[in-house]
């Protein structure tokens, strides 16, 4: 066993993803529990599949960076979304549905001219054992970030779920809250899509909080579970997905979904 | 124990030329209203009168015109207003992991929710207690019953001493008992605290034995005055049918009791 991870631990990349799921899964968990109370998940799943359009517009551009570019694209989508999420008044989750088709489509039609789709499919699965040290100095200021964001506003972002009007009365600024919280994600979202994948990104920012919800039964354990929960499938992931050579996302990913299975039963032993 | 403040009568709440208009349509104009700490006011009318939007208009929540003024009558003081509200049902779900702690928290201070905070705690309690919900503290909101819900988010709603408690159709879904409850609390809170109620309510008989004062509500302000003047006037006929209305003596209290 020692012995397996001696051989684990000695290569670079891997202490390197190791240390990059350590950075990434705490910040899943807890933003996932707001997105999970604010009932955004599809919201941040077509936050994910913008992404890939970030992309074709860095390609179009020929944007130096194109990591800039699919962050600028991720962020203009979300406050579009956010916007006409106020205005409209069809559903959201049909607005939501629109837009997120209409980017893919285009960003599927710009990556595949010429034929050339397959140099970018490695964005739909991703591989977080590719990650560089520079990587991590991006993840831990955007995990700092992210504690910021959490500690100033957890208290506002709650209030406006359980009563808008009330949350205005108190003063909070409730559009510009859901803005913030919008780009947030955004940027997270985004900038994970290379080691995570885009087909699997929302559900490690659902699956944790969705599985400590079940079993939670205030916001305290909430966030404490989800957070845990989201750690350790990712370890889990990274390890499995070395022994057994598969892709990590979808290991960790089966991992969160054990939990969320394993407390769903639980909660419903409990109740009866 | 909360501090308990006796209304002292000088503050006053003015509304003036107050409109609300969704395009063309004109929802309300000409709202004129004098409000005074320590009392409780009603808002009657029929459906789609615009009692609601009234209430939305004073929180701001839909462009309105005219203004709002709080006023001090003995130094003519005028500051911004605070305003508890008391909104009719919140859309939670059962499941959801948010604990009454929580909700106060969330909207009454700036200690994360999810950090424990004694300080906190014994503040929500003590709010908690004077609506008898101290038990309800840790359960989840979206469990409560309708009437705990409502002693809660009263309970919240004073907890900022504000200046003017605003409440919409606060009983729907209460028994009668409850309903007796509610009002009583109602008369407790604007004799306890510096405050001004107003409420939007479809139960006249409860109107009757509790308001100061009574407003009917029909685009504009048709009629205004005490529970017996507002009654007794031909709006009141004419908005509600039949014959006036008659006044029974504690009838309320009596039957329900």
């Amino acid at each position: 066993m020692s012995l397996m991870f001696n051989e684990f631990f000695q290569y670079e990349f891997v202490r390197i993803a190791l240390v990059a799921i350590l950075l990434m899964t705490p910040m899943y968990g807890m933003m996932g529990t707001l997105v999970v109370e604010k009932k955004m998940a599809y919201f941040s799943d077509a936050l994910g599949h913008s992404a890939l359009t970030g992309i074709a517009v860095g390609v179009l551009c020929q944007a130096a960076n194109s990591n800039l570019a699919m962050v600028i694209y991720a962020v203009v989508f979300a406050l579009l979304l956010n916007q006409i999420r106020y205005r409209g008044k069809a559903s959201t989750d049909t607005i939501i549905s629109v837009c997120a088709s209409v980017s893919l489509a285009a960003g599927l039609a710009i990556l595949s001219r010429g034929g050339n789709f397959s140099s970018y499919s490695s964005l739909l699965v991703g591989d977080v054992l590719s990650m560089s040290q520079s990587d991590l100095v991006m993840l831990s200021v955007l995990l700092l970030v992210t504690v910021v964001f959490y500690v100033i506003c957890v208290n506002a972002a709650l209030a406006i779920t359980i009563h808008p009007t009330l949350a205005r009365v108190k003063g909070y600024s409730v559009r510009l809250l859901e803005n913030v919280f919008a780009v947030l994600v955004a940027v997270m979202v985004t900038f994970s899509i290379r080691w995570i994948g885009i087909l699997l990104i929302n559900a490690l920012l659902i699956l944790p909080a969705a599985a400590s919800r079940n079993i939670a039964s205030n916001m305290r354990q909430h966030l404490w579970l989800s957070v845990i929960f989201s750690m350790l499938s990712g370890l889990l992931g990274l390890f499995l997905s070395y022994f057994v050579n598969v892709a990590t996302g979808p290991v960790i990913v089966i991992f969160a979904g054990i939990i969320y299975f394993a407390t769903l039963v639980f909660s419903l032993l409990v109740r009866e | 124990m909360k501090k308990i403040m006796r209304p002292c009568g000088l503050h006053c709440i003015k509304i003036k030329d107050f409109g609300v208009s969704f395009g063309e349509q004109v929802i309300l104009s000409d709202v004129n209203l004098h409000i005074h700490c320590g009392t409780l006011t009603s808002v009657i009318g029929r459906n789609g009168a615009g009692k609601s939007t009234l209430i939305r208009g004073i929180l701001g929540e839909i462009p309105h015109t005219g203004e709002l003024e709080f006023r001090n009558t003995e130094n003519g003081r005028i500051r911004k207003i605070k305003i508890g509200y008391v909104p009719q049902k919140l859309q939670l779900e059962a499941a959801a992991p948010i604990s009454v702690y929580d909700m106060i928290t969330s909207f009454r201070s700036r200690v994360p929710v999810f950090l424990p905070s004694a300080k906190q705690r014994k503040r929500a309690l003590e709010a908690l207690e004077e609506f008898a919900a101290e038990d309800l503290i840790d359960k989840k909101v979206g469990m409560l019953s309708g009437g705990e819900l409502q002693r809660v988010l009263l309970a919240m709603a004073v907890m900022d001493d504000p200046d003017l408690l605003l409440l919409d159709e606060p009983v729907s879904g209460i028994d009668k008992n409850g309903m007796d409850l509610f009002y009583e609390k109602m008369k407790y809170l604007k004799e306890n605290h510096d405050l001004a109620v107003v409420l939007v309510s479809h139960d006249l008989d409860y109107v009757a034995k509790y308001s100061d004062k009574v407003i009917l509500l029909e685009e504009t302000v048709a009629a205004s005055g005490s529970p017996r003047v507002v009654f007794n006037s031909p709006e009141f006929k004419k908005v509600f049918g039949g014959a006036s209305y008659e006044f029974k003596k504690e009838a309320a209290c009596e039957s329900h009791v």
